[in-house]
C-alpha cells in the first residue's frame, strides 16, 4: 500500500471512530472534528517525533490541540497511533472515562488542555520561546480553528512569536470558514489570514487541507531555519467526508441519529 | 518590598537554574538586576497578559521553568484569569504570580489600579497558593517558599519603603500564621500583607492604653494551617481581622469560616474595603478614610471588644 493510501486509510478510520463516540455519547463537534482528521493524521504519520513510548522525553515534539472541542477526532488519533487503547474511545464522554468532550492532558500523548478558545497558541508561544533558550531542537505544533482567531490573546502571540525568532513553532489554522453562529466572515471577518500572518512577521503558506499529498509536502519542505515562526492554513471543509455535514453549519452541534450514523458510516467505508 | 523580592530572586537565580522571570512591561527601576544578570531567562511580554500567562505556562511545562510572572496591581491576575485556572492551575505549572502594589497601594491611580479582589478571585483557583508578606523580611522568605514549592503561586507585595514588622527574619512555612506580638490577651488582631504594620501600630497604642492585644501576621491566605491558627486563637475571645481588601472571599472570610467550624466562642469583627472606592488619595490618606489606619483599628478595638 502507498504511503498515502495508507495515510489516507488512516484518516478514514479516524472518521468513523470519531463519528462512533459522537453517537454513542450524543455530543457535539463533529463538523468540527472531520475537518481536521486529515491534517493530524498526517501530522502523526510520521512527521511529528513522537511515539507511545516516549510521552515524556524532553526532545519530543509538541503538538497542541488549541481548538479542544475537536476531542472525538484527537482521541480517535491518539488510538490510532497507539497513544491510547482503541477500546477507551467507547468511553468517551461517558461517566468516569478520561476522554471528555474537550482535549485534556491527563490522556498519555495529550501536551496541553484546551477547550476554552484562545489559549494554544500564548502556550506554544512558551513552549517555542523554552526550547530556544534550552538550546533543543524539538518543534512545537498548535493547530487552531478559524473561528478562535477572534480572540485577542491570539494576536498578542502572533505579534510576540516573530520578534523572539521562533522558527522551531509552526500553527496550522483549520480554515473552515464556519465558526458556532455562521461563518466566519460574517461574524467577525478574517478576511485575508494569510496576509495579516504575513504583516505580522510569519512564513505563511496557504494550502488544501484535505490533499494528504500537499499537506505532507507542505510539511516535509517548510522552511525550518528562516529565523520565523510559520503557518500554515489549511483551507478545509467542516464535516469533511460525510456528504450531509459539509459545509453545515447545524454538525458544530447536532448528534447523528442511528440513520445518520450508519448513512455517514457507508459514505465513508465507500 | 518589590526590591527585596527581586534581590531575592536573583540569589536563588544563581544557584537554581529553572527560574526564570516574565514581566508585563512594568518593573522599571526594579527588575533590572535579574534582566542583566539572566538575560536568557528574562523576557518582557509587552502589555499583553493573556499571552503572558500562557507562555509562562508553556516555558514551564515545556523545560519543567520556575517562571515569574511580574505585573501591578490586577493586570496579572483579572486581567487574564482564565489562563491562570485553565493553563496554571489545571496543568499544575510551575507559575509563580507576583503582583506589585497589592491593595489601595496605587491611591492617587484611581479604581483601575486598586488590586482590592486579588485574595479572593486567587484563592477560588484550584491549587494555588496565596501569599501577602507583611514586609521586606517575609517577601525574602516567601519568594524561596514560591520557588521551592511546585505549582502555582500568588504573592501579592506592596511597593516600596514599606515599615518593617519583624526585627529578625521570621521561620515561615507554608500556610502558617506568625504570632509577632505574643501578648497575653483575650483580643486578637489578624491581618495579612502591609496593613500589619497599621495593625502592629495600633496595638502598641492599644498597649499604652492599658489593653493588651495578641497580633498575628497571615503571610498565607490558602492553604492556612488550621492547628496553629487555632493553637494562635487559644484562650481568646475577641478576633479582629483587618484586611486590604474588600470583605468578600478575604482573609475575614477565611478566618470567620475557620472559627465557625471549630465552633470557637469568639466574638468576630471585620474592618476591610468597601466595594467601591471613590475616593483618590496616598494609601496613608485611603486607610485613613476607609478606618484601616492604626487610629481606626484602635478606636475599633476600644468599641467593640472593651
Amino acid at each position: 500500500m502507498s504511503v498515502m493510501r495508507n495515510i489516507y486509510r488512516i484518516a478514514n478510520n479516524i472518521r468513523c471512530n470519531a463519528l462512533k463516540c459522537v453517537y454513542k455519547s450524543q455530543s457535539s463537534h463533529i463538523g468540527s472534528g472531520l475537518s481536521c482528521a486529515d491534517i493530524l493524521a498526517v501530522l502523526y504519520d510520521g512527521w511529528l517525533n513522537v511515539s507511545p513510548d516516549r510521552v515524556n522525553d524532553p526532545e519530543r515534539d509538541r503538538l497542541i490541540i488549541s481548538k479542544g472541542h475537536a476531542a472525538a477526532v484527537y482521541y480517535s488519533t491518539l488510538a490510532e497511533y497507539g497513544f491510547i487503547p482503541k477500546d477507551w474511545l467507547s468511553t468517551y464522554c461517558q461517566f468516569g472515562s478520561q476522554l471528555g468532550g474537550h482535549v485534556s492532558h491527563l490522556v498519555s500523548g495529550v501536551e496541553f488542555s484546551s477547550g476554552s478558545l484562545g489559549h494554544g497558541l500564548p502556550v506554544g508561544v512558551g513552549m517555542a520561546l523554552g526550547a530556544k533558550r534550552a538550546g533543543r531542537d524539538y518543534r512545537v505544533v498548535v493547530l487552531m480553528s478559524d473561528g478562535e482567531m477572534d480572540s485577542g490573546a491570539n494576536w498578542e502571540a502572533i505579534m510576540m512569536a516573530p520578534g523572539l525568532h521562533l522558527d522551531n513553532l509552526l500553527v496550522i489554522v483549520d480554515r473552515n470558514h464556519l465558526q458556532a453562529m455562521g461563518f466566519t466572515e460574517a461574524i467577525v471577518p478574517l478576511g485575508n489570514l494569510a496576509e495579516k500572518f504575513e504583516a505580522f512577521g510569519w512564513v505563511v503558506k496557504n494550502i488544501d487541507g484535505h490533499d494528504l499529498k500537499e499537506l505532507k509536502t507542505t510539511l516535509e519542505q517548510f522552511p525550518s531555519r528562516s529565523e520565523k515562526p510559520r503557518v500554515i492554513i489549511a483551507n478545509t471543509i467542516k464535516g469533511k467526508g460525510v456528504s450531509f455535514m459539509e459545509n453545515q453549519l447545524e454538525w458544530h452541534y447536532k448528534s447523528p441519529n442511528k440513520i445518520e450514523f450508519k448513512k455517514a458510516i457507508k459514505e465513508l467505508s465507500l | 518590598m518589590r526590591k527585596a523580592f527581586i534581590n531575592r530572586l536573583c540569589e536563588l537565580a544563581r544557584h537554581d537554574d529553572r527560574i526564570c522571570l516574565i514581566i508585563g512591561d512594568l518593573g522599571f527601576s526594579v527588575v533590572e538586576p535579574f534582566a542583566k544578570e539572566f538575560p536568557d531567562r528574562f523576557l518582557n511580554a509587552g502589555v499583553a497578559e493573556q499571552n503572558m500567562i500562557g507562555m509562562a505556562a508553556g516555558w514551564s511545562l515545556a523545560e519543567n521553568k520556575t517562571v515569574f510572572v511580574y505585573s501591578i496591581a490586577n493586570f496579572p491576575t483579572l486581567r487574564c484569569l482564565e489562563q491562570i485556572r485553565n493553563d496554571v492551575c489545571y496543568h499544575r505549572a510551575n507559575v509563580k504570580i507576583i503582583s506589585v502594589g497589592g491593595g489601595i497601594c496605587y491611591g492617587t491611580a484611581g479604581f483601575s489600579h486598586y488590586a482590592t479582589e486579588d485574595f479572593a478571585v486567587m484563592r477560588a483557583m484550584p491549587g494555588m497558593v496565596v501569599s501577602a508578606p507583611a514586609d521586606d523580611l517575609e517577601t525574602y522568605q516567601i519568594t524561596c517558599l514560591a520557588v521551592n514549592t511546585p505549582g502555582p503561586f500568588y504573592m501579592r507585595l506592596g511597593r516600596n519603603n514599606e515599615p518593617q514588622v519583624h526585627a529578625y527574619p521570621p521561620e515561615i512555612m507554608i500556610g502558617e500564621p506568625i504570632c509577632i506580638r505574643q501578648n497575653s490577651s483575650n483580643i486578637v488582631l489578624i491581618s495579612a500583607g502591609t496593613i500589619v504594620s497599621e495593625v502592629l501600630q495600633a496595638s502598641e497604642e492599644l498597649k499604652r492604653y492599658g489593653i493588651s492585644a495578641r497580633v498575628v501576621s497571615i503571610p498565607f491566605l490558602k492553604p492556612i494551617d488550621k492547628p496553629k491558627l487555632l493553637n494562635l486563637l487559644a484562650g481568646c475571645n475577641s478576633i479582629l481581622v483587618i484586611e486590604e481588601h474588600i470583605s468578600f472571599g478575604g482573609l475575614g472570610n477565611a478566618i470567620s469560616e475557620i472559627i465557625a467550624e471549630a465552633s470557637l466562642p469568639a466574638k468576630i469583627k471585620l474592618i476591610a474595603l468597601p466595594e467601591f472606592i471613590n475616593r483618590l488619595g496616598s494609601q496613608t490618606d485611603l486607610r485613613r478614610f476607609y478606618g484601616l489606619d492604626s487610629s481606626a483599628i484602635f478606636d475599633r478595638v476600644v468599641s467593640h471588644f472593651h
